[in-house]
C-alpha cells in the first residue's frame, strides 16, 4: 500500500464521519460513546498531522492532484479535496490541536456523564473537525461553502450545548446570525471571482484578479475581508466572539478558538494571495490597520474581563490582530515590489498563527480543567489552585508565558518575527506612509505588555494565594487524559519556541506558492542555532541560546548562597497581615482590583461606571453592608450594533402590516406579482 | 561572530559586581544632596551579603512561584546584560538576541516577579504587581519607539550592530532623531527603574510603593536575589541607554588594553548618567499614580517625534 498523504487524509476524513457517526448510534451508551467519538476523533487527528506533515516535509510545493471522496449525488457539485501547502498547514493546526482536544476530552466529557449526552457532544464535535478539514482542504468553492455552513451549524449546536442557560442560548443566536452574515458575504464574494473564472475548481481560480476588473476586484476584497473577518474575530465584527466561546463546553472553546476562527485566516490568506493576488496598496493597509485596532483593542477589553473564558476569548481578537497585523505587512510589501520582506511577514503571521492556535487551545483546556474543578468561570471566586491543581497550573503557567510573548516560548519567536518585518518595512518606501510600519510594532509592543499584564492577573487570581471560595479550596486534580491533552500542546509550546529554524523548513512549499520565495534558508544562521530576520545583520535571535545561557548561569546564584549563606534555614510562617489577627481571602487583590488601574488609564474608552451603595448606623467608615457595582461600557455593543438591531426591529415592524393574516389580501399579493412579472417579461 | 568564553566570564562578573555599586553610588548621591551623610556606596554589597546569611521566612501560602520568582528575576537580568554591549562594542552573547531580545528577557523576569508579589496573597504585593504591570505597558511601546529609530538607522536590532555604525564616521550623536529617541529612553528608564517621579526606591511600607511592595514578603536569600537582580536590570538599562547613544570608546576587540579603556569610558558615562537620574530624583517629586501614564505618554510621544525626524532631518 502507498503511504501518501492523501490516504492519511482520506483515512482522517473518514474517520470523522465515523466518531459523528457512532456517537449518534451510541446515544444511549454514555461511556461507550465518549471512548469511541474521542478516541477516533484523535485517531483521525494523527492521520490528518501525517498527511501534513508527509507533504510538507516532501517539500513539493505543487498540489496533490484533487481526488473525489466520493461520487456526489448532485451535479455540479464535487466531493473532492486536495492538498496544497496552505492547505497542508492548516490541516497540521487543526489535527494537532484536534488530537489534544481528542485525547482532554475523553476526561473532559465524563463530567457530563448522567446530566447532559455525550455521544450527541462527541457527534457534534466530530461533525465540527470534519467540517473544518473538509474546508481547508476543499478543492472547489462548492465543498468549501458546504464545509463553512456545516462548521457553522456543528459549532452553533455546540455552542447551545448548555441550552439551559439564558445566556447560553442568546450567545448562540448571536454566533448563528453573524455567521450568516459571513456566510452572505463569502457567497457574494465566490460568485464574483465565479464569473471571473467560470469554473469552480480552485485550481483554475488562481490569480483569477488579472482578470477582473479594479472594481469588481475591490468588492471581492471588501466582501472576502468582511465575511472572513467575522469568523476571525476581528474588530469591530468580533462582538459574537468573546459571547459564544466561554458558553461552550471547554474542549470546544479551545477548538472554536484555537481553530475555527483560523478558517477565516486561511480563507483570507487562500483568497488574497491565491485567487485575487497583485494587491493595490490599500489593502495591505487596511488589514494591517484592522489587525493592529483588533490586537490592542482585543487585549484592552480582555483586561476588564474576570470571567476566565471571556478573558480567554477578548485574547483570541488580540491574536488575530497580530496575525493580521502579518499578513497586512506582507500585502504591502507584495504591493511595493518586496518579496523577500512580504515572505518575512507571512511567515511571521501564519507562525503566529500555529503558536496561537497551540496556546490558546492549551489555555482554553486549562480553563476548562479549573471550570472542572471548581464549576465556576469567576476569578474572583478562584485562588490558591496552584497546589491543588499542580499539574494544570504549570500547563497553564507555560501558555500564560507563551501568549505574553515572553522568551523562550513560542508566542515571542513570532512576534518577534512580526517586529521584524514591520521594522524592516520602515525602509520599503520613501512615503509618509510608511510611519505606519513603527507605530504598528509599537502598538504591538502595548499589546504585548498588556497581554502579560493580563496574565499575571489571569495566572495570579487564578492558581496563587488563598482561595476565594469553598468550591475553589476543594479543587480537584484534572483527570490523566486531560493532563495528557494539555501537556501535548505544552510541549508544542515549547518545542516551536526553541526551534523556530526547524519549523520554518515547513513554511517553504507555503511561501513559495503564495510569493515566490523560500526563506527558511536565509533566516537560519549558526548552523540552526540561531533564527535571523533574512540576514545576520539586521538581528538574530536564538531562545534555545538564551534559554541554554540561563541553564549555564545557574550555578552562580548557586554558588553565591553556598559561599554566603551556608546553614540558613527556610521556614515558613503566616503572610505579613499588619497587625490584623488573620489574613483573609478577602483582603487579597481581586482581579478587578488588579485591572483598576489600566480601567482608569483607559477610562476614555472604557468609560467605567461605578457605584457604591452604603448602609450605616453612625459613620461611613464602618459601613453595615457595602454594595459595590462596577462595569465597563461595551463601545461596539452600545454605539453600532444597537442601533442597527433597533432599525432592523422597527423595518420589521413595518413589514408586519404587509402580513396581516387576511388571505385575500395575500391572493392580492400574488396576483400583483404575477401582473409585474409578465409586464417585465414584456419588456 | 562565535560567543567567546572569556568575554561571556568577563562581562557575567562585570554585571554581578559593578550593579550593587552603582545603586550604592546613586544613594550616596541623593543623599549628600539632601544634605546628608549618606551610606558609603559599598553598602550595597553588604547588604546583600547580609540578606544571603539570613533565615528565610516563606508565606504559608504560597506556592513554588515566590520561590523560582527571585532566581528567575537574577538569570534574566544577567542574561539581557549579557546580549548588551557593555565594554566591547560586540556583546559577548550578542548573536542570541538584540535589542527586542533583551526587551522581552527583562519582560520574563517581570513577570514572575509579578506573580511573586501575588503569591503570598497579601494585598501589598497584589497592589504592587498590578501597578508594576500597567507602568510596564506603558512604558514597553515608548522604549520600542527608541529602539525602532535607532534600529531603523543602523539597519539592524542587533545591539553590536548598532553600535558599530554608529561608530562610523558621519555620524552625529546629537542630531534630533537620537535626541528625541534619547529622551523617551530616559524617561523609560525611570520608569523601569522605579526611580521618582515614578516610584520611591526608598520608601518603604507605603501606600504608593511598587517595587518594594511586590519585594515586602520576601526575605533572606530570595530578597538577596530580587535585590540583587533589579540592581543588575538597572545595570544594563543604564548600559545600554549609555552605549547605544554614546558608542564612544567601546572596545572594538578584546585586548587587555582596549578592554581597560573601554572600562574607563563605560565608568565615565555609568556616573555622568547616574548624576542625570539623581538630579531628576532630587529636583522632583513622587507623581500620583494616575500622573504617570501623562509622563510615559510623553516618552510615547518623544519617541513617535524621534521616528518622524529620521526622514525629515536628513
Amino acid at each position: 500500500m502507498n503511504f501518501s498523504p492523501e490516504v492519511f487524509l482520506s483515512l482522517s476524513l473518514w474517520g470523522y464521519a465515523l466518531g459523528a457517526g457512532g456517537g449518534l448510534l451510541l446515544l444511549r451508551r454514555e461511556r461507550l460513546g465518549n471512548l469511541l467519538c474521542f478516541g477516533v476523533a484523535a485517531f483521525s487527528a494523527l492521520n490528518g498531522l501525517l498527511a501534513a506533515l508527509l507533504f510538507l516535509a516532501g517539500g513539493a510545493g505543487a498540489a496533490t492532484p484533487g481526488f473525489e471522496l466520493f461520487p456526489a449525488p448532485l451535479p455540479y457539485v464535487h466531493i473532492s479535496v486536495r492538498l496544497d501547502p496552505l492547505s497542508a498547514f492548516f490541516l497540521l493546526l487543526v489535527s494537532l490541536l484536534t488530537l489534544a482536544i481528542g485525547i482532554y476530552s475523553l476526561g473532559y466529557a465524563r463530567g457530563y456523564f448522567g446530566r447532559k449526552n455525550v455521544g450527541v457532544l462527541g457527534a457534534l464535535f466530530n461533525a465540527l473537525v470534519l467540517a473544518t478539514t473538509l474546508l481547508v482542504t476543499a478543492d472547489n468553492i462548492w465543498l468549501f461553502l458546504i464545509g463553512w455552513e456545516l462548521m457553522a451549524l456543528a459549532a452553533y449546536c455546540l455552542v447551545s450545548f448548555e441550552h439551559e442557560k439564558a445566556e447560553t442560548r442568546q450567545a448562540g443566536v448571536l454566533f448563528f446570525i453573524m455567521s450568516h452574515i459571513d456566510a452572505v458575504c463569502i457567497i457574494i464574494g465566490f460568485l464574483l471571482l465565479y464569473q471571473a473564472a467560470g469554473d469552480y475548481g480552485f485550481g483554475s481560480l488562481h490569480a483569477i484578479g488579472a482578470r477582473m476588473t479594479p472594481g469588481r476586484r475591490d468588492s471581492a476584497f471588501l466582501l472576502f475581508l468582511v465575511g472572513f473577518g467575522i469568523k476571525a474575530g476581528v474588530v469591530p465584527l468580533h462582538i459574537w466572539l468573546p459571547a459564544a466561546h466561554p458558553v461552550a463546553p471547554s474542549n470546544v472553546s479551545a477548538f472554536m478558538s484555537g481553530v475555527v476562527i483560523k478558517t477565516g485566516i486561511y480563507g483570507l490568506a487562500r483568497v488574497t494571495f491565491d485567487f485575487l493576488g497583485a494587491p493595490p496598496l490599500w489593502w495591505g493597509v487596511t488589514v494591517l490597520t484592522v489587525g493592529t485596532i483588533s490586537a490592542v483593542l482585543g487585549v484592552l477589553y480582555a483586561l476588564m474581563e474576570h470571567d476566565l473564558k471571556r478573558l480567554l476569548a477578548y485574547h483570541s481578537i488580540e491574536n488575530i490582530g497580530i496575525i493580521l497585523m502579518g499578513l497586512g505587512a506582507a500585502l504591502i510589501f507584495l504591493h511595493t515590489g518586496h518579496p523577500l520582506l512580504a515572505t518575512l511577514a507571512l511567515v511571521a503571521g501564519l507562525y503566529h498563527t500555529i503558536n496561537h492556535a497551540v496556546f490558546k487551545g492549551l489555555l482554553f483546556l486549562g480553563a476548562g480543567a479549573v471550570l472542572h474543578a471548581t464549576h465556576t468561570r469567576n476569578m474572583e471566586e478562584m485562588g490558591g489552585l496552584i497546589s491543588r491543581m499542580p499539574q494544570t497550573a504549570l500547563f497553564f503557567l507555560i501558555g500564560a508565558v507563551a501568549i505574553s510573548a515572553l522568551p523562550p516560548l513560542n508566542g515571542f519567536v513570532s512576534e518577534w518575527l512580526t517586529y521584524q518585518a514591520l521594522l524592516q518595512g520602515f525602509g520599503t518606501t520613501d512615503s509618509l506612509m510608511r510611519l505606519i510600519f513603527p507605530l504598528s510594532g509599537a502598538m504591538l509592543a502595548l499589546t504585548s505588555a498588556l497581554a502579560a499584564a493580563c496574565f499575571v492577573k489571569a495566572f495570579g487570581i487564578t492558581f496563587l494565594a488563598q482561595p476565594r471560595s469553598e468550591r475553589a479550596a476543594q479543587a480537584h486534580e484534572a483527570a490523566p487524559t486531560m493532563l495528557v491533552g494539555m501537556g501535548l500542546l505544552a510541549g508544542a509550546c515549547i518545542a516551536l519556541g526553541l526551534f523556530p529554524v526547524l519549523f520554518v523548513r515547513l513554511l517553504d512549499p507555503l511561501t513559495q506558492q503564495l510569493t515566490g520565495q523560500q526563506v527558511s534558508g536565509q533566516l537560519s544562521a549558526a548552523h540552526g542555532l540561531v533564527l535571523t530576520s533574512l540576514t545576520e545583520r539586521s538581528g538574530t535571535v536564538s531562545t534555545l541560546g538564551l534559554s541554554l545561557l540561563g541553564l549555564c548561569l545557574l550555578p552562580i546564584p548557586f554558588a553565591l548562597s553556598w559561599v554566603f549563606g551556608r546553614g540558613t534555614r527556610v521556614r515558613v510562617g503566616p503572610t505579613w497581615d499588619c497587625g490584623q489577627r488573620t489574613l483573609t481571602p478577602r483582603m487579597e487583590y481581586t482581579a478587578t482590583g488588579f485591572s483598576k488601574s489600566i480601567r482608569m488609564v483607559f477610562k476614555a474608552l472604557f468609560r467605567p461606571h461605578r457605584e457604591v451603595q452604603r448602609e450605616y448606623d453612625f459613620s461611613p467608615y464602618f459601613a453595615k453592608t457595602l454594595r459595590f457595582d462596577s462595569h465597563v461600557e461595551e463601545v461596539f455593543e452600545q454605539q453600532i450594533y444597537r442601533p442597527v438591531r433597533v432599525m432592523i426591529l422597527r423595518a420589521s415592524r413595518r413589514v408586519r402590516a404587509l402580513q396581516a393574516g387576511s388571505i385575500h389580501a395575500y391572493l392580492l399579493y400574488i396576483f400583483g406579482t404575477l401582473v409585474l412579472l409578465l409586464l417585465l417579461l414584456a419588456t | 561572530m562565535n560567543p567567546d568564553p572569556l568575554a561571556v566570564l568577563a562581562q557575567t562578573v562585570l554585571l554581578i559586581v559593578l550593579a550593587p555599586l552603582l545603586s550604592g553610588l546613586i544613594k550616596n548621591w541623593k543623599a549628600k544632596l539632601q544634605n546628608r551623610r549618606g551610606a558609603r556606596i559599598w553598602q550595597p554589597y553588604l547588604d546583600f551579603v547580609k540578606y544571603l546569611r539570613k533565615d528565610m521566612v516563606i508565606s504559608e501560602h504560597a506556592s513554588w512561584i515566590f520561590r523560582v520568582a527571585p532566581w528567575v528575576i537574577f538569570l534574566t537580568a544577567l542574561v539581557a546584560g549579557l546580549m548588551v554591549p557593555l565594554v566591547t562594542a560586540q556583546a559577548p552573547l550578542g548573536l542570541f538576541g538584540g535589542a527586542l531580545a533583551v526587551v522581552g528577557v527583562l519582560a520574563l523576569g517581570r513577570f514572575f516577579m509579578a506573580l511573586g508579589g501575588l503569591d503570598p496573597a497579601t494585598t501589598f504585593g497584589g497592589m504592587g504587581s498590578s501597578r508594576e504591570m500597567t507602568i510596564a505597558a506603558l512604558a514597553e511601546p515608548a522604549m520600542m519607539l527608541a529602539i525602532f529609530t535607532v534600529a531603523t538607522m543602523a539597519g539592524s536590532t542587533n545591539l553590536g550592530q548598532i553600535v558599530l555604525a554608529e561608530q562610523e564616521p558621519g555620524w552625529k550623536f546629537l542630531d534630533a532623531p537620537h535626541a528625541l529617541a534619547f529622551a523617551a529612553m530616559f524617561i523609560v528608564l525611570l520608569a523601569e527603574t522605579g526611580r521618582i517621579p515614578v516610584d520611591n526606591p526608598s520608601t518603604h511600607l507605603e501606600l504608593t510603593m511598587i517595587h518594594e511592595a511586590m519585594a515586602l514578603e520576601y526575605s533572606g536569600r530570595s530578597l538577596a536575589f530580587v535585590e540583587w537582580g533589579a540592581a543588575i536590570k538597572q545595570l544594563v538599562l543604564m548600559a545600554l541607554l549609555a552605549n547605544l547613544f554614546f558608542p564612544l570608546g567601546l572596545a572594538p576587540g578584546v585586548t587587555l588594553a582596549s578592554f581597560g579603556a573601554g572600562l574607563a569610558f563605560l565608568a565615565a558615562k555609568l556616573l555622568v548618567l547616574a548624576g542625570a537620574v539623581v538630579l531628576v530624583e532630587f529636583t522632583n517629586s513622587k507623581l500620583r499614580l494616575f500622573r504617570v501614564p501623562d509622563l510615559l505618554s510623553a516618552a510615547f510621544m518623544l519617541g513617535t517625534l524621534a521616528l518622524v525626524s529620521t526622514f525629515l532631518f536628513r
